[in-house]
């Protein structure tokens, strides 16, 4: 199963509702594509909701992490929401859960942005 | 009930991401017949994910004259997969660190990481062209916690 994004608003913030698998290839592409397109749209305030995908390899993994800096050097927040337990035990392995700012409510996440 | 007795599969599968899932569900298979539960059988298929995706992409670079080639093997006390390219080979001790706060925010360099991380023995061997990498899981912790 290739990755699927779908893209709404909330008060501002562009949500993108992410599932199935992030994974080199087509899954990394679609996420890249998704992120330079709500950013090129001027989405600043980008929360991904990572609560229906299914696995993330290095690729995947490598790409949130470009994903937050290419959000970051445009002036933007990028927030990360619902992880699955996997994708949690994979960010906290490679030191990364420091790095993301990470939640499991919706609400609450889009609160945050400042 | 598993299948603890040894047992072999070998693939020779062409320079491609298709490739990287065939690989990915014959682990899955492998792992679960070779009686793996079901928290170690995803840190094993990952493992060797990896090493496969480092082999077509960084050893053969997808040059469809180069193969890959996989083999699983089972014993009684251990599941060994070698995964063998045909690319230049590498110096396995070169790779930054990628917990390094230097290297955190880079966007590739994770996946050798990752695989010593999920198994209990990674081995790299110099071929001529190409690497072996050999990934072992043992069926019991290789140093239990007291």
């Amino acid at each position: 199963m290739s990755m699927k994004v779908a893209i709404r608003q909330v008060d501002g913030i562009t949500i993108l509702d992410l599932s199935g698998r992030i994974t080199l290839g087509e899954g990394s592409i679609t996420l890249r594509d998704s992120v330079r397109d709500v950013l090129a749209k001027g989405s600043k305030k980008i929360l991904l909701n990572l609560g229906q995908i299914t696995y993330i390899d290095s690729s995947g993994i490598g790409e949130l992490v470009s994903a937050f800096t290419s959000v970051k050097n445009a002036g933007g927040e990028l927030k990360l929401l619902n992880l699955t337990q996997k994708v949690h035990d994979l960010l906290q392995i490679t030191k990364l859960y420091t790095v993301f700012d990470i939640w499991d409510n919706e609400a609450s996440a889009i609160t945050a942005f400042a | 009930m598993p299948d603890s007795t040894t047992s072999r599969v070998s693939l020779t599968l062409a320079s491609t991401i298709e490739s990287v899932d065939t690989v990915e569900r014959t682990a899955e298979d492998f792992a679960h017949r070779a009686g793996f539960n079901t928290d170690t059988v995803p840190n094993i298929v990952m493992a060797v994910r990896e090493a496969v995706i480092n082999a077509v992409l960084h050893g053969n670079a997808y040059n469809p004259s180069k193969n890959i080639t996989v083999a699983f093997e089972t014993s009684s006390d251990s599941l060994t997969v070698r995964i063998c390219d045909q690319g230049p080979g590498f110096d396995s001790y070169s790779l930054p660190d990628p917990l390094a706060p230097e290297n955190l925010l880079r966007g590739s360099g994770r996946g050798i990481f990752l695989i010593r991380a999920f198994m209990d023995e990674v081995h790299f061997r110099k071929l001529h062209p190409g690497t072996e990498l050999t990934l072992i899981k043992h069926r019991v912790p290789a140093n239990p916690v007291a």
